[in-house]
């Protein structure tokens, strides 16, 4: 089984060719935007941090924005900063170029460049080179047990369980079988269902990692002091009829199919083992996405049921409606329809089965409809305060 | 027209998949058998309603695990949702 993708110098697979306008610090996003704005063939993105941080959450913003440009969708990077920040763009030039050597990275640091308009000229200048030259690589034909695919829902009802993701689990399945890796994670939404998932664990060691991450999880809610409905599950999944954060977990943790629990990783850690991974990341889409890219996925599958719009800014994401009405009301958001297993019209292993067709569609380079409409969502997961 | 499922055979609920008019009756499989209930009131697409009585503080069943405990005690045809469940995770007002 097979799909056409770029074979990267170190043997490392990308699905896409991007050229990314990396944003080391907050201030730097205008920049970023103006530069990647004003050409055709560069993405960026834009975070709220990369300074004022301390330990261990200053290197996880690091590891996230590091793991985008070395992330093998993407051609070359462009690493914008201003000069004075926490998380120095240097050192996030330095990271990318040493752990992918053959990519090209240029730094732009604003202070330096004399100001925001001749940064981003001088920014444009070396991205337009940059995609110049991504234009000249070919694909060829690579096999697909070297895809990664992460798993999401957001906005999920009640129908998500019944019919997205159970077709998504299929595709999950599916992938597993010909040698792929898949992420299941949104921990928050696996509370409830813990059991169940820890139960095809491997090892007793992956087992226990399991409940560590919920347990984890579940303190940090009840630390808070409230009940956590309302906020998990939201308030549109109440209103699409789910009735609490057990009901939910139980319909999320379909799209991890049925097979074996490899391992058990922290947020944005790289997905190193073939078969299935969860890892740790809290339930906001967005968050989520970015670690789940940042681990090394290739490409999203995420379904809905309410209706979401996000997309990453360098792996497809392809959206699922788990209803039909969702389908044809957000036509221009939604790739695929799931609902056809509510009115009965296909078996959950049919919607499967077109689920992962078309994964290898996408991969091949089919343009998710978040990509076309230039969704570059991004979300640093912070574990330490800002000071 | 299926217009209500079980998950599994244990389950208390059904979940609405195609729209139910307020009071009327509904057939669901359960167990390869047959059900009738009369919906009393309204059960809007997604939501549940109990397809046995639940009485106050019971384990309320889907997927045939445990979704939540009953607030009040629950009529066959009710309306199953956050009203007259609550959540036995991520209590951190408890």
């Amino acid at each position: 089984m097979k799909f056409m993708g770029y074979r990267r110098p170190d043997g490392t697979v990308g699905i896409r060719n991007h050229v990314l306008i990396l944003p080391s610090v907050t201030c730097a996003n205008r920049v970023a935007r103006g530069i990647s704005q004003n050409l055709l063939g560069s993405t960026w993105f834009e975070h709220e941090h990369g300074c004022c941080q301390l330990g261990v959450d200053k290197e996880l913003t690091q590891r996230v924005l590091v793991s985008h440009g070395t992330h093998p969708n993407v051609y070359g990077v462009v690493v914008v900063g201003l000069g004075c920040e926490t998380l120095r763009a240097q050192d996030v030039a330095e990271a990318i170029k040493k752990q992918c050597p053959y990519k090209t990275v240029e730094l732009i640091i604003i202070q330096d460049e004399g100001g925001s308009v001749k940064a981003t000229a001088k920014g444009q200048s070396a991205a337009r080179i940059m995609v110049g030259e991504a234009s000249r690589m070919a694909r060829e034909a690579i096999d697909a047990s070297e895809l990664i695919l992460g798993t999401e829902c957001g906005g999920s009802d009640a129908c998500s369980g019944i019919s997205a993701n159970p077709a998504l689990g299929e595709a999950s399945d599916l992938l597993i079988d010909v040698g792929g890796s898949v992420i299941l994670a949104e921990t928050t939404e696996i509370i409830g269902a813990e059991h169940l998932v820890a139960a095809r664990a491997v090892s007793k060691e992956v087992k226990d990692r399991c409940y560590e991450v919920i347990n984890r999880c579940e303190a940090t809610v009840k630390s808070m002091g409230v009940d956590m409905r309302g906020s998990q599950p939201t308030p549109g999944n109440i209103e699409g009829g789910l009735s609490s954060i057990e009901e939910k977990s139980l319909g999320c943790i379909y799209k991890a199919g049925t097979r074996p629990l490899i391992d058990v990783i922290d947020y944005a850690m790289p997905v190193r083992k073939k078969g299935l991974v969860w890892m740790d990341t809290p339930g906001q889409d967005i968050v989520q996405i970015t670690g789940m890219v940042a681990g090394g996925c290739h490409l999203v599958v995420f379904t809905t049921g309410r209706g979401t719009c996000c997309g990453s800014p360098i792996a497809p994401t392809i959206k699922v409606a788990s209803n039909t009405a969702l389908f044809e009301k957000m036509q221009d958001n939604m790739d695929i329809n799931a609902g056809t297993v509510i009115t009965g019209q296909e078996t959950v292993k049919q919607v499967g089965q077109r689920i992962f067709d078309e994964m290898l569609i996408m991969a091949s380079g089919k343009l998710a409809k978040a990509e076309i409409l230039g969704f570059n969502d991004f979300a640093l997961y912070r574990i330490g305060p800002t000071i | 027209m299926i217009k209500a499922v079980v998950m599994k055979d244990v389950d208390n609920v059904a979940t609405v998949v195609e729209e139910i008019n307020p009071d009327s009756e509904v057939s669901v499989d359960v167990a390869g058998k047959q059900k009738t209930i009369i919906i009393l009131g309204r059960v809007a697409f997604g939501h549940k309603f109990a397809i046995k009585d639940i009485e106050n503080k019971a384990l309320v069943k889907k997927y045939g695990e445990v979704i939540g405990v009953a607030t009040k005690d629950i009529k066959a045809g009710q309306h199953v949702h956050v009203h007259n469940l609550e959540s036995t995770r991520g209590r951190g007002d408890k």
